[in-house]
């Protein structure tokens, strides 16, 4: 039976969204300029690949549903994703607690009973990692086996990448697609060879109660996918159209939307998130009957969450777009649709919405990183997303307390740190390149002089 | 980089050890450093009732008992007392203890025992930072002065959190309140000597005698805390004086005791200094402990003048991290443990006892355990319609089973392993080892829960409890009448990151009985409302003793206490009329063959009844350094400053091999940076040469 | 000039306003003044009468925010709201509600705050300045490219990682600094110096990234060129001229946030063990200390106010052109 949680419509609605104005950016010219410049620079290419494929994971991630009792027709209170039943493998492949990756046996030393009856202390083997061995030894053999195996994969599948490759390049030599394909091909030549080794270790480890950290990081990638977006995106119309109407109609009307937004600017942000979430647990906590599973609880958390942080980002916006509505309303083409006494809700969504909307694709871009980053100090401060959600900030949270384990436990926190990075990084570059693609200004500065 | 370079050079000047937390003149003293994690709230007798309140409070004041340091179980010895009270009946059921206080005693060096410091002029006040600035006096300690502590426990404007406890046994107390309440003016000083109390009377200078109402035998219990430690009205009198409270200057800020420890620095944010109380008495070292306490070396000591240690330094450490590895570069002296520093820390041998593991056994840390007086459990809400007790008839005896079930699918000896690191033992019914009434081995065991299997405890298996559940009408985890899945819901707090992990691992708990169980988190306040209003299904939550004694537990499942009927501690809101009345009957019995066969009769109750899955009680366990001797954990009393002992030599040396500081990555960093800056010099030079620009490259 | 700045300060009330009534209302739907007593009285035996009377002791006895049985004026005066937030606007933060003053509390905790904070803002602006002027020097070259890519990937990296790993290699392997703690006057140096250090170089990916930015808008302008035509030398273009202008932007854009130096990181400080305004902020969200959180909110809200208000002046001086009217 599916499950529509409120963040999966909306993520998936995003999704609708970017697909319809990507259609018609490309019957509209002078929209697509903007991202056929962008997508000329070989990072933001690569960078776009990267994003695709967490984007991939975090979209598989948002098609849940609730399984099927076994000889029932009724169906489990566990809500799954279409991911979790692709990695099905590493959520049910539980050991007992920490254990290293690619280990096979458990961290810690524990006693355990010798088929001879005696007791003794040691690493006890895992459940899973390594199971199909027949010697402890062959592991290293056994590895490279499986890892070559994925290689190969990966290498057949990046020839036919690199074949239809050629065949975009041939049609617009102007964009760098080799760039693509070569970081296509690399995320392949990682992620298969990892996938195939996860059916029988444990490739980043398992963590306290013996889950495989692979899993909750790629997880993660959901949760930060929908902070970065969603918080952005839910109060997009709120801050566009305040900073609009702000710029365009000046006088009283700039007065209270100033006023509103450099009240909410400055309380700190942290104690105004700390109070809106708190406040949240209350309305959740009263209305325990329309959240029947965890999973929604934990998921109109995350919701709330975003609209919190959409909050604090949106006044950032509203300034930017009223300056620069400030300025559109005096230029000659807004005076002369006033002098043909075209209304004022016209010449708003005519003349000065599509003049600012390069900065509303800037901000969005540029915001997500920063969201994503947020998102694991608000986890720290303990107004973050729910418990029961996986996320970097709860990974990291929880990882915090392992580096002061003896010998140390630095899988967790080396999984969050890479996965995060990776996502941000490339998050970032690509806003990089939006930026310099979109932004006037960006672009008569870069122009010979 | 030049700026780092100083700032090395400005810490290497400090000496050979970089990373020492204190001052160099601090070094080779006889302090003892210890860390806290939260700030004390209270440090004011009458109010104060947490534990890390009383690591402060217990060193300062002084009540009459205290707990000996050694014995076990728990015995209560005469501190200020010359013994322990003996209750002794009055008519109409009263009952009266006299307290013979031990003449010569005197306080600590305080201002408030000088006249002229009574009445200050307000500018001396406003350029006043501790109260130990102005001249200090002392004076004996009396039998006025506990007199007077009683009397405050009724303050109109000091919320102490045992008044109400206290009123419903000590004569005359809740007329007391109102008298007072009464006599009250705002911003004026409210001198309790002209009220008489009429339960708590002075006998002579070194006498009083308190009255109660009924019998309370656990009352001597009470004599033991700081509620009942002495406190001069002068010291009242000199914090009451205008402008005091603006700088912080109260009690609830600088105790003032007789105890051995005065607390001379208080900045709560990050160090509080306990010095050594001049006046002090000196108190031998206990001569007797418990079996094996002098093989431990822990009666070296015997007889000698307590305290050993001049200073305790206590540093604010509110992070987890930076407190272990403090305590592993040895800046702390003892370290309590949380779980996961634990593993590396200890480990379980052949024999079951804990040990340190060879590594820090090396370095001479030395591990003490005990069983705290404390449980924590998993209980199910009496007056749900699911798993509750109320309803009667066979739905009830149904829940029974549903009940029994779970607790047998609830692994908690996992649960310690896992997320404890075995500190601790698995619960067999509300009573914590060490309790009176408490039953070891095979009689003790949880016969629901456990069979007893080659001379230990097992867990019934599995199928047992799906047999129960089948009977209980939910088989297959399903429910027998419409075959919904069986959700149950458990209510808890959410503190922290690790929290994820327990929750996933007590869903599947149930998951092995095909039950659902849903978490739902909350904070703290939300939660206690909950339970306040019954609006929980299973709940987890924990009770601390106050006194080791029996009915300190057993209340705990008392009808009458119930939480949504009358706001008292049985959070369960159980219900057993059987139960309750043996209750009445064993609280106020003095602890003998009898009153053990009660007790054993409740627990049986209770077990099969089973309104909480008896879940775990803590051990504590202290590490310490080489350094440090006569270390014992006493979770009843906290007042072990005084028998503690360091060798500061020592300690100075280990500090200095632990510590040597490990430059070289630093200077590779450095040599890095400069090498990166050639290419740019290069470029630079390059540059220079060029005249003109196109402005746009 | 005068008369503006008696004018923003006037505008700054309504502000307060609106930010005391946020706060105010978020945390009374929260928490009732029945569970701040809780809170308050400890978990054990706590009867409803003990909460009355903290209440009634602390002042939260009265309606929230509209008493409707007292006369006239009093519907609005005698509340919650009224009572407890007039006092802030002379700078009255009261006691928090465990009964210490908040005001000298502050005052205990700007000092470690500001020696953490100063530090971080001056060093690390001295730094990325340095940093973005080297990129913009070299610019268009392997080292301007490499140079981005650093502050790109650095910025990338949550600075939960920088506080972890820095303690963790710094303190626990290599045994150079404390870690953690505080002391005061100059001991207090070997307890920021790693806490500085990790500040600074959290700042540095994206600080030094948005200042070469400016440097290069700077560079294009076209006294650039006349100064490379009269034939001065690339570095005397750069420092003495480029770097003069480019730091009026840098500057304004910079004192909004000195204002809020004082209240301190919240994050560094709770894990350095800096006994500041940040981590007694987040103390007070934790133990939900209304009072406390209140006043942290008022002053933060007054600084940033400050900020603004300084930065705006800040225009007037660097550019005569600006005047206010």
């Amino acid at each position: 039976m599916p499950v529509f949680l409120v963040t999966d419509v909306l993520l998936w609605l995003l999704v609708a969204a970017a697909g319809i104005y990507f259609l018609y950016c490309r019957r509209h010219a002078h929209l697509a300029a903007p991202w056929r410049r962008v997508l000329q620079s070989r990072a933001a290419l690569a960078s776009l690949v990267v994003l695709g494929a967490f984007a991939a994971a975090g979209l598989l991630d948002s098609l849940h549903f609730r399984p099927q009792l076994a000889g029932s027709r009724l169906y489990s209170s566990e809500v799954l994703s279409v991911l979790d039943v692709a990695l099905s493998h590493l959520r049910t492949n539980r050991e007992k607690t920490y254990s290293a990756p690619f280990a096979t046996r458990l961290y810690a030393k524990e006693q355990i009973e010798t088929p001879e009856g005696k007791s003794i202390r040691d690493y006890p083997r895992l459940a899973y990692g390594g199971r199909d061995l027949e010697s402890e030894s062959d592991r290293p053999a056994d590895i490279a086996l499986r890892a070559a195996a994925g290689l190969v994969a990966a290498l057949v599948l990046s020839f036919l990448l690199f074949r239809v490759v050629g065949g975009a390049a041939r049609r617009s030599p102007d964009i760098p697609w080799s760039a693509a394909g070569w970081t296509l091909s690399l995320v392949l030549a990682i992620a298969l060879p990892l996938y195939v080794l996860s059916f029988e270790y444990h490739v980043l480890g398992t963590d306290k109660v013996g889950q495989d950290v692979l899993y909750q990081a790629l997880k993660s990638v959901r949760t930060a996918l929908v902070i970065g977006t969603l918080a952005t995106v839910t109060m997009l119309p709120f801050g566009i159209a305040f900073g609009i109407i702000a710029g365009y109609f000046r006088g009283w009307v700039d007065d209270v939307i100033q006023y509103v937004y450099t009240t909410l600017n400055s309380i700190p942000g942290v104690l105004l998130i700390a109070a809106a979430v708190l406040m949240m647990q209350v309305y959740i906590d009263g209305h325990a009957e329309s959240f029947p599973t965890v999973a929604q609880r934990a998921d109109f958390r995350l919701l709330m969450l975003c609209l919190i942080l959409g909050v604090t980002s949106w006044t950032g916006l509203t300034r930017l777009l009223r300056g620069e509505a400030l300025k559109l309303s005096t230029l000659d083409f807004v005076q002369a649709a006033h002098a043909f006494a075209v209304s004022d809700a016209r010449i708003l969504a005519r003349h000065i919405l599509p003049n600012v909307a390069h900065i509303v694709i800037i901000s969005l871009v540029m915001d997500f990183s920063g969201l994503v980053l947020a998102e694991a100090v608000l986890s720290y401060v303990g107004v973050g997303v729910d418990p029961a959600t996986t996320s970097f900030g709860t990974m990291i949270n929880a990882a915090r307390l392992e580096m002061g384990r003896d010998p140390v436990v630095w899988w967790s926190l080396a999984a969050a740190l890479a996965f995060m990075v990776l996502l941000v990084l490339a998050a970032n570059l690509f806003a990089d390149a939006v930026r310099d693609g979109f932004d006037p200004r960006v672009r008569i500065g870069a122009a010979p002089a | 980089m030049r700026i780092l370079l100083i700032a090395l050079a400005f810490v290497a000047g400090c000496g050979d050890v970089w990373n020492d937390p204190y001052p160099a003149s601090e070094r080779g003293s006889n302090t003892f450093y210890t860390a806290f994690i939260e700030r004390p709230k209270h440090l004011d007798p009458v109010q104060s009732y947490t534990e890390d309140e009383s690591t402060f409070t217990q060193q300062v004041y002084e009540p009459p008992l205290q707990y000996h340091y050694l014995k076990r179980p728990y015995e209560l010895v005469p501190l200020t007392a010359l013994e322990v009270p003996k209750p002794r009946e009055l008519e109409g059921g009263r009952v009266a203890y006299e307290i013979h206080i031990r003449p010569g005693i005197r306080y600590q060096p305080h201002p408030a025992l000088v006249a002229s410091n009574l009445e200050l002029p307000a500018g001396k006040i406003a350029s006043l930072d501790t109260p130990y600035a102005l001249p200090l006096g002392t004076r004996e300690l009396t039998a006025d002065d506990y007199v007077y502590e009683v009397k405050r426990l009724a303050h109109p404007r000091l919320h102490s959190p045992i008044f109400g406890l206290m009123a419903q046994y000590i004569v005359g107390l809740d007329e007391y309140a109102a008298t007072l309440r009464k006599a009250d003016r705002e911003g004026e000083w409210l001198d309790l000597r002209r009220y008489p109390l009429e339960g708590v009377q002075r006998v002579d200078s070194h006498t009083f005698r308190i009255v109660l109402k009924t019998r309370y035998p656990q009352f001597v219990y009470w004599l033991a805390m700081p509620f009942f430690a002495p406190m001069p009205w002068e010291a009242d009198r000199f914090f009451a004086q205008h402008g005091m409270a603006e700088k912080n200057l109260t009690l609830d800020w600088w105790p003032v005791g007789t105890g051995p420890y005065m607390l001379t620095q208080n900045n709560p944010n990050a160090r509080m200094v306990l010095e050594r109380n001049p006046n002090f008495r000196g108190e031998p070292y206990p001569r007797e402990g418990a079996p094996g306490d002098r093989e431990a070396g822990l009666l070296a000591d015997a007889g000698k003048t307590m305290p050993f240690i001049d200073r305790v330094v206590f540093s604010r450490e509110k992070e987890a991290i930076p407190y272990w590895n403090k305590f592993l570069q040895g800046y702390y002296d003892t370290s309590g443990i949380g779980s996961d520093q634990f593993d590396q820390a200890v480990r379980v041998a052949v024999e079951g006892d804990a040990t340190v593991t060879p590594e820090m056994a090396e370095k001479g840390i030395a591990l003490s355990t005990s069983v705290s007086a404390s449980t924590l459990y998993i209980a199910f809400n009496w007056l749900d319609p699911v798993v509750g007790g109320q309803m009667g008839g066979e739905a009830a005896e149904r829940a029974r089973k549903l009940r029994q079930a779970i607790s047998i699918a609830f692994d908690v000896e996992e649960q310690i392993s896992i997320f404890a690191n075995g500190r601790g033992l698995a619960a067999q019914g509300p009573l914590a080892p060490g309790i009176f009434g408490y039953r070891e081995g095979r009689a003790g065991i949880n016969p629901v829960v456990y069979a007893w299997q080659n001379g230990a405890p097992k867990r019934r298996p599995l199928e047992e409890a799906r047999r129960l559940l089948a009977q209980a009408g939910y088989a297959d985890g399903r429910d027998a009448k419409t075959g919904e899945p069986l959700v149950l819901y458990l209510d808890t707090v959410a503190r922290g990151p690790g929290d994820k992990a327990l929750f996933d691992w007590y869903r599947q708990q149930l998951a092995k009985l095909s039950i659902q169980l849903e978490i739902r988190t909350t904070d703290w306040n939300r939660f206690q409302e909950k339970i306040r209003k019954g609006a929980t299904q299973i709940f987890r939550l924990g009770w601390n003793a106050d006194y080791p004694d029996p009915e300190n537990f057993l209340f705990l499942l008392y009808g009458p206490q119930s939480r949504v009927k009358s706001q008292g501690e049985n959070a369960a809101n159980y219900e057993n009329a059987e139960y309750d009345a043996l209750f009445r009957e064993v609280k106020d019995m003095p602890n003998s063959r009898e009153r053990q066969r009660l007790i054993d009769r409740m627990v049986e109750i209770v077990r099969r009844d089973a309104p909480w899955i008896w879940g775990i009680h803590p051990k504590d366990y202290t590490l310490s350094h080489v350094w440090v001797s006569n270390e014992k954990p006493n979770t009843m009393a906290r007042n072990n400053m005084k028998y503690l002992r360091i060798d500061a030599a020592r300690r100075e040396v280990l500090r200095r091999e632990w510590n040597e500081p490990v430059v070289w990555p630093l200077l590779g960093i450095i040599g890095l940076l400069v090498l990166s800056a050639v290419p740019a010099f290069l470029s630079y030079r390059r540059r220079e040469r060029m005249a003109a620009r196109p402005a746009s490259s | 000039m005068l008369a503006y700045i008696i004018r923003r300060v006037l505008y700054a009330i309504p502000i307060l306003i609106g930010v005391n009534l946020i706060t105010f209302t978020l945390f009374f739907v929260v928490n009732t003044p029945d569970d701040m007593a809780r809170m308050q009285l400890g978990t054990k035996r706590v009867t409803q009468e003990a909460i009355d009377r903290w209440k009634a002791d602390h002042g939260y006895d009265k309606p929230l925010l509209w008493n409707a049985r007292a006369p006239g004026l009093g519907k609005a005066t005698q509340t919650v709201f009224f009572q407890k937030s007039v006092r802030l606007f002379v700078l009255d933060f009261g006691a928090a509600e465990d009964g210490r003053d908040i005001a000298r509390e502050i005052r205990m905790r700007m000092g470690p705050s500001l020696a953490l904070a100063v530090p971080v803002f001056i060093f690390g602006l001295a730094v990325n300045v340095a940093f973005a002027m080297l990129l913009a020097f070299f610019r268009g070259s392997y080292l301007d490219f490499w140079g981005v890519t650093l502050c790109v990937a650095m910025m990338s990296i949550s600075g939960l990682f920088y506080i972890i790993g820095g303690q963790f290699v710094a303190s626990k392997l290599w045994h150079l600094v404390p870690i953690s703690g505080y002391a005061g006057g100059l001991s207090a140096a070997k307890f920021v110096i790693l806490p500085v250090a990790i500040g600074v170089i959290a700042s540095f990916g994206p600080g030094a990234r948005l200042y070469r930015t400016l440097f290069l808008e700077e560079l294009s302008r076209d006294y650039v060129r006349t100064a490379r035509a009269k034939g001065l030398r690339e570095s005397a273009v750069m420092f003495r001229h480029v770097l003069k202008n480019a730091m009026i932007p840098i500057l304004t854009g910079v004192v909004v946030v000195i204002p809020t130096l004082f209240l301190g990181s919240l994050i560094s400080e709770s894990f350095f063990g800096i006994p500041g305004l940040g981590s007694y902020t987040i103390d007070a969200i934790q133990a939900q200390d209304f009072a406390v959180v209140r006043a942290m909110v008022f002053l933060g809200s007054v600084l940033y106010i400050g900020g603004l208000l300084l930065t705006d002046l800040s225009y007037t001086l660097v550019d005569p052109r600006i005047r206010f009217e």
